[in-house]
Order: structure tokens, then sequence, then C-alpha cells
């Protein structure tokens, strides 16, 4: 049970159960629709970009809990971040999801969003966990559709 | 002997007399352990496992028999044509075909039903004409339909069917008409376990002379085919779901259907001659097998079929049945748990939901005890949404699975709602 656990952490069932900005945006400036085709999975993520600054972010749609989870704690990350520092948060969180080395990223800096790190011991659930930052770029470059392919 | 291996032989004899135990130890890979726990494995509609047999002969092919097939004058390749030859037979009489000629080896169910949609296509269908499917389809045989309409124009129509998963035969009786080109219809559910009626649903078709194509995949390990009675136009099955090797499957086609088809692909093996203006073609079945095929695939799934008719049949159903009634029966007690496809025909499948939990996480749940299930849309997209969801958590049973592994997959479910909804 020990990956278990520090796959679902406490912090990542607890945005499963109660998703944090769930919900439609309606004056959004981007949105995108992303899809992960291996499991059919459906993600929609909105924003409203004021000047430089995403005043407000949200998400909906279907998903396991490591894919809401991470969504939700996205949305509590970049809401009221200017593009730029969202943007290089994205390239962060995504290289710790992804990289197989634990010290090329540091952690501390990361704050709650470092429960999702448990995912990468499960390779088949990484996309779980990237679809809503790839859905996030994806509304900024203005693509209406992205998967995890 | 150690207790636990005592108490499990004696508990899995199973009412009809089925020593499930003595079967486990036909296959090797039933003695794993993932991690801490003895495998449980419950994935078998996605691929069964493997007898020692077949582990075998595998072995022995390529140690004492390996050798290209049909243009050989030596010794080995004229073995290894023998054999090949002599598997087509073997698939022939395994699922009553009158002619081992309208036995074709593919790489598996996908390819074979892109081959007939492909060459019965491109010879029959033209703008306007319809083909019939239903709801219940895997990808497999709705996407090949999909592109070969686009490209002739014709139309695909859908039967629907009720919310327990049993399809509507009043809609395809309406739906069959003299623009009807091709009926192809899954013998069974991969997602939901729905048996169809394929042969009362074939004698409706020929009522209009409109050929019928059985996708067999979740059929083929479970009952005995005979396609001579089915009487259907094709029939198609994966090797590797019935205890045969991945990379080879079959496609049975009627003999008058075969001989009017263009080839599918073209190269090696299946030419009479070549010239840069020209090329003929041989007969069926060489015709529709261009180039070197899985060898050792074809031959091994004869000895895949040979294990699997040395079985007790009529044992190994009720066996089955027995799983199925007391699994749905000890899934139906999990509270918040919903079993998708309820038809009255029903095969080997147990898909299910549990509030609030997805099935991705109760895969990967089940995973740390060792216990095998799929988790997502099935390759059924479209009957997901019919169902209204976007995936389901599915265990799918084999004659070598116990009662005591169906106990542990409930006593986790019941651990999962715990886990996940405190």
């Amino acid at each position: 049970m020990n990956e278990l656990t520090e796959l679902y952490q406490e912090i990542i069932l607890d945005h499963n159960k109660r998703p944090r900005n769930y919900r439609a945006i309606d004056d959004a400036t981007h949105s995108a629709d992303g899809h992960n085709p291996l499991c059919g999975d459906e993600l929609s993520v909105s924003l409203r970009l004021n000047g430089d600054q995403i005043e407000d972010i949200s998400f909906q749609g279907e998903g396991c809990a490591i894919s809401k989870a991470s969504a939700s704690l996205m949305t509590t990350l970049i809401k009221g971040k200017s593009l730029q520092a969202a943007k290089e948060e994205s390239t962060v969180i995504k290289q710790m999801l992804t990289s197989s080395d634990e010290s090329d990223v540091s952690m501390e800096e990361l704050g709650d969003i470092i429960a999702l790190s448990g995912v990468r011991r499960f390779p088949a659930r990484i996309k779980c966990a990237t679809l809503a930052w790839h859905t996030f770029e994806a509304a900024l470059n203005g693509d209406e559709d992205t998967t995890t392919e | 002997m150690s207790t636990e291996t005592t108490k499990a032989s004696v508990s899995t004899i199973s009412s009809s007399g089925f020593d499930v135990e003595r079967i486990r130890r036909d296959f090797p890979i039933l003695d794993l352990r993932i991690g801490d726990h003895p495998l449980v494995y419950l994935d078998n509609a996605a691929t069964t496992q493997k007898p020692k047999v077949l582990i075998d002969s595998l072995s022995k092919f390529y140690s004492e028999q390996n050798a290209n097939i049909h243009r050989g004058v030596y010794f080995l390749s004229e073995k290894a044509t023998d054999a090949y030859e002599k598997s087509r037979a073997r698939i022939a009489n395994f699922i009553n075909a009158s002619d081992a000629r309208e036995i074709i080896f593919l790489r598996g169910t996908t390819e074979a039903i892109n081959l007939v949609a492909q060459s019965f296509g491109r010879r029959f269908f033209q703008k306007d004409d319809e083909v019939i499917i239903s709801i219940l389809e895997h990808h497999a045989n709705i996407v090949p339909w999909q592109i070969i309409c686009e490209l002739t124009g014709s139309k695909l129509k859908v039967i629907p069917m009720d919310d327990r998963g049993e399809l509507d035969l009043d809609a395809y009786e309406k739906m069959l008409n003299d623009r009807t080109r091709m009926v192809a219809i899954t013998h069974i559910s991969n997602a939901i376990g729905t048996v169809n009626p394929v042969k009362v649903m074939i004698e409706k078709a020929h009522q209009w002379d409109v050929p019928v194509l059985v996708d067999g995949a979740q059929s083929v390990p479970h009952f005995p085919i005979d396609v001579s009675t089915l009487d259907c136009d094709f029939f198609v099955f994966s090797g590797h779901k019935v205890f045969g090797p991945t990379g080879v499957g079959v496609l049975y086609g009627k003999e008058k259907w075969l001989r009017e088809m263009p080839p599918y692909q073209g190269g090696g093996e299946m030419i009479r001659t070549v010239t840069m203006g020209k090329s003929t073609f041989k007969d069926i079945p060489d015709k529709f097998e261009a180039g070197t095929p899985d060898i050792s695939g074809v031959i091994g799934l004869s000895v895949a079929i040979d294990y699997f008719e040395s079985l007790d049949i009529e044992a190994i159903q009720a066996h089955e049945s027995d799983l199925l009634k007391y699994g749905t029966e000890a899934l139906e007690q999990v509270s918040g748990l919903k079993i998708m496809g309820n038809a009255p025909d029903k095969s080997n499948v147990l898909s299910f939901v549990l509030t609030d939990v997805h099935p991705h996480d109760i895969g990967t749940f089940l995973d740390s005890e060792g216990i095998a299930v799929r988790a997502g849309h099935h390759c059924a997209q479209p009957l997901m949404k019919r169902l209204g969801v976007s995936a389901t958590a599915r265990a799918s049973l084999c004659f070598y699975n116990t009662r005591e592994e169906i106990d542990k997959l409930t006593t986790n479910l019941l651990k999962i709602q715990k886990f996940f909804n405190g």
C-alpha cells in the first residue's frame, strides 16, 4: 500500500472529492478541451486574461482522481498569476510529473501540487496528471483541442 | 502442500466437478506473484493466458522447425509448410468450415474486419448503399466500415439496444432493405458481455440476400463455433484470445465471396505471375496472404486449439456460468456499485462503475493487490456514451478463474470505496 498511499495522498483525495474552481467562466477569454485517448477522459479548461494577468481559471469534465486533482490544484496555483509566471509554472510541473530523476526539480517551491509527484511511479497514470496542464497550455496557445498523445 | 493450497484445491472444485486447480497448472503465468500478491488475472476479454503446451511449441518451432514456407524445396521448408497448412485444416475443423481454403490467416480480428471492409466494400459497395452494425461494437467493427463508407459514399446504420444491453431486433429488421450490402455484428460484446442472437440475425439478413460478418473475438474462447450451422458469410477471431499467441488471427469467409473479392494487400506469396505491366493472383486462400505470415503463430494457434478442445467444454461452460452468476451476485452486494449490461443472455464479463470512484483509480488500486482488470472505454466509446459513462472497470472471466479470485475482487472493491469515499 505504500506506493498507493504515496499516489493517493490526502491532498489528492481531497481535491478529487471537492474539486476547486470546477465551474464555467462566462466571460472566458481562452479555453480548450483536452482528451486522453488512452482512457477517453475529457477535460475543459477556461480562463480570463486581463492584460498580463490570469484573473480567473476553471475546469470541468470527467476524469480519474489524479486528473481531477491535478486540474483542481492547477487552478489554485495559476489563479492570479502573470502569464509569464503561469507558463513557467506549467513547464516546471510537467517536468516534475514526467522526470524520472527526483533531483531534477526543486520540490520546496512547488507547494501542495508536489502531492502529485507520486504518479511518477505509475507510468500508466502520468498522462492523467499532465492532461490539465496540456489543456491549459493549449488554451493559452489558442488551440481548441489537445491530447496527451 | 501448504494449508493454503489445500484449502484452495478443495474449494475450487466447482459444483459441476470441474477441477480448476488442475487446469490452472497448465498455465505457468498463473503462479506469478505481483509484488506481495498472487496474480489474479481478470482481463481475459483483452487476452487469455497461454498453456504450457503452446509456450513449448513456440520454442520447439524456432529450435527445430524454423524455415520460410511455400517456396523452399528443402526439408525444413517443406516441414514448416506442411505444419502451416495442417493448421489451416485444423482451424477449419475447429469452427466447422466446409473447406480449409475458406480460412485466411491474418494478424487478428482487426485486420480480418479491415480486409473484408476494404476488399468486399471496394467490390460491392456503391453510393447510398448501407452497412448495418450495432451499438455494441468494438472500434474494430466500427472504424473499418466508416472508412470504406466514406470512400464509397455508403451509409452506416446502427442497431440500438435497450438499457440492459440487448439489441433491438425489431429496429434491426426495419433497417434491412434492398440497399443493405453488409451486416457486421459482434457475437459477444467485449465491454458488457451481451450475447447476440446471431443465428436469427443472419437468417433475417439472408432474407434480403445480405451477407453477415460475425465478430467472434469474444465468443470463440467460450462457445463451440459452427460456421456452417450459423451460415454466416464471414467469421473473424483472434488467436491470442483463445489461448494462442498474439499476432495471428483468422478470417473465415464463404468461398463464393472470397473468390469475388479483390486482394487486400499485394506482395509475395499471393501472386501467380508478376510483370511490370500487370500481375495475376493466386487462388484463395493465398490471394489474401501477402508476405511471410506469422508461421510460428499459425502453428501455435492449432496447438492452442488442440489444448482447448481437449478440455471438457460442457464442464467449462458450467464453471464459467457459475463464476458469472457468483460474481454478479457478489458485486451487487457492494453498495454504490452498478453493473453495466445485464442482458438475459450474457457471458463472462462483469463491467461496472462505482459511485465517485473513477475506473482508472479502481484499476490502479486493484493492481496494487495483484488483481488485473481493465479500466477505460474498452474500445467501445459509442457504447459507453449510450450507457452514460465515459469508462467502466471490467473483470472478464475464463475457466481458470476461481470463486476465491472473485472474492478478492469484491473485498478490494469494498476497500476502495472506503479509501476514496471515507
